[in-house]
């Protein structure tokens, strides 16, 4: 009985002195929102998707993949680049963090169509 | 109208006074004392031989023109640089090829004695400058003129469009034997610093060519790439963009997409031509005029 007792008491404090943390610790983890996954390939000279709509604050992570030669992917606005490898999926992941419509574009010169490859975010609220 | 008169007279008359840099209006036929301080060399980019659509009806007219009208310049520049996009991209190395040797004839009928070339992305991203180097040289290369060290760099044959590490020392180790005042002229293709980076008008590490060059007090950085003519500081050093000879692009990041500049019937050739450079060894200072390709 006791022993129960100071079980029961060392066990409460343990919970008083973790509380706090176990507390913020949820609390961020309920905070973070999942990324959003975006597949995300390219084909010259092209993207698909060429546009797509993400939420401000909520964490994006682009699987990158190009269908035919080396391309890359850039998104000056949120600054973020990465290329683009054939038969491989490279992960990219950004916050973003404004609203607004903001241009994506290939910065790896892969021929003639290479001026027009490019597309769209829209971030809304 | 300004037969016989001299250099430094041009310059007065033109308000300039030997501060440097922007003629908005072509003055051809401008007589030029040519001492040993100061000489005359005229820029051409951009000319995208092969390319073909509505932005110009006259694509392989264009070029002839513009030799043409360099060589009726009444004084011929000592030396030519085109600065890059010689020919438009294919992906056929074979007509790559072609294109290059028949844009070399074309340019075969200029005048001036020195004509240089350097790449656009065009002309090497595709194979890393291969077909360029087997027509025209190395990628990147200084030469003097009367005092000026003239560097030209290569962000194109990387198409990530990087000058690349190799590059960049080679680049400190050439500017490490230049006094901190020598006069300075680098010639690139694309921008060395972010004009536009959501239309790709930007070389990735040019911010580390720049701070090379920054402890150099007179540096002046000719390029090409966005087909008009364009000038911008980086600290005190001065780039200017030249006209292109093919057609005509927007103004950076004044619309979505950089989609040329449509023909103008009412205008042809509008917004296309190349630029006369007056340099002042002395002060380290050009004087920009520009040419249309044809006069209208």
């Amino acid at each position: 009985m006791a022993i129960d007792r100071r079980i029961a008491i060392t066990a409460a404090t343990l919970a008083l002195l973790l509380g706090g943390y176990g507390a913020s610790f949820v609390a961020a983890q309920a905070a973070a929102p999942r990324a959003k996954v975006i597949k995300l390939s390219a084909q010259r000279f092209e993207y698909s998707p060429a546009h797509f709509t993400v939420k401000k604050g909520v964490p994006v992570e682009l699987e990158l993949t190009s269908r035919d030669v080396l391309m890359g992917l850039n998104i000056p606005d949120f600054n973020v680049r990465e290329d683009m490898l054939p038969g491989k999926v490279t992960r990219v992941r950004f916050v973003p963090d404004k609203t607004g419509t903001f241009t994506f574009l290939c910065d790896i010169f892969c021929g003639s169509g290479h001026e027009r490859m490019q597309g769209t975010i829209t971030v809304i609220d | 109208m300004a037969k016989g008169i001299d250099r430094r007279q041009f310059l007065k008359l033109a308000g300039l006074g030997g501060v440097g840099v922007v003629m908005g209006s072509a003055l051809p036929g401008v007589a030029r004392a040519h001492d040993d301080d100061e000489f005359y060399f005229v820029q051409l980019s951009d000319t995208h031989w092969g390319f073909e659509g509505a932005p110009n009806p006259d694509a392989r007219g264009t070029l002839p023109k513009a030799v043409a009208a360099v060589n009726e310049l009444q004084t011929q520049p000592e030396f030519i640089i085109f600065t890059g996009d010689l020919t438009h991209t294919t992906d056929n190395p074979v007509e790559r090829r072609k294109r290059m040797a028949e844009f070399k004839q074309i340019v075969g009928r200029l005048r001036a004695k020195t004509v240089r070339f350097m790449p656009g992305e065009h002309d090497a991203s595709l194979d890393e400058g291969k077909a360029f180097q087997e027509h025209f040289g190395a990628t990147h290369y200084t030469f003097d003129h009367k005092g000026v060290h003239f560097i030209v760099l290569d962000n194109v044959s990387d198409p990530r469009a990087r000058l690349g590490d190799e590059q960049l020392a080679w680049l400190a180790a050439d500017l490490g034997k230049q006094a901190a005042d020598a006069p300075i002229v680098v010639f690139t293709h694309r921008p060395l610093f972010d004009l536009a980076p959501q239309w790709d008008w930007a070389t990735r590490d040019g911010a580390k060519a720049i701070e090379l060059l920054m402890p150099h007090r007179n540096v002046t950085v000719f390029y090409g790439h966005i087909h008009q003519e364009h000038h911008h500081m980086t600290g005190h050093i001065a780039h200017h963009a030249g006209k292109g000879l093919m057609f005509a692009l927007p103004a950076p990041g004044s619309q979505p997409n950089r989609t040329p500049v449509p023909w103008d019937p009412a205008h042809p050739y509008k917004g296309l031509g190349f630029r006369g450079v007056d340099a002042d060894v002395d002060e380290a200072r050009y004087a920009i005029s520009e040419f249309p390709v044809v006069r209208g």
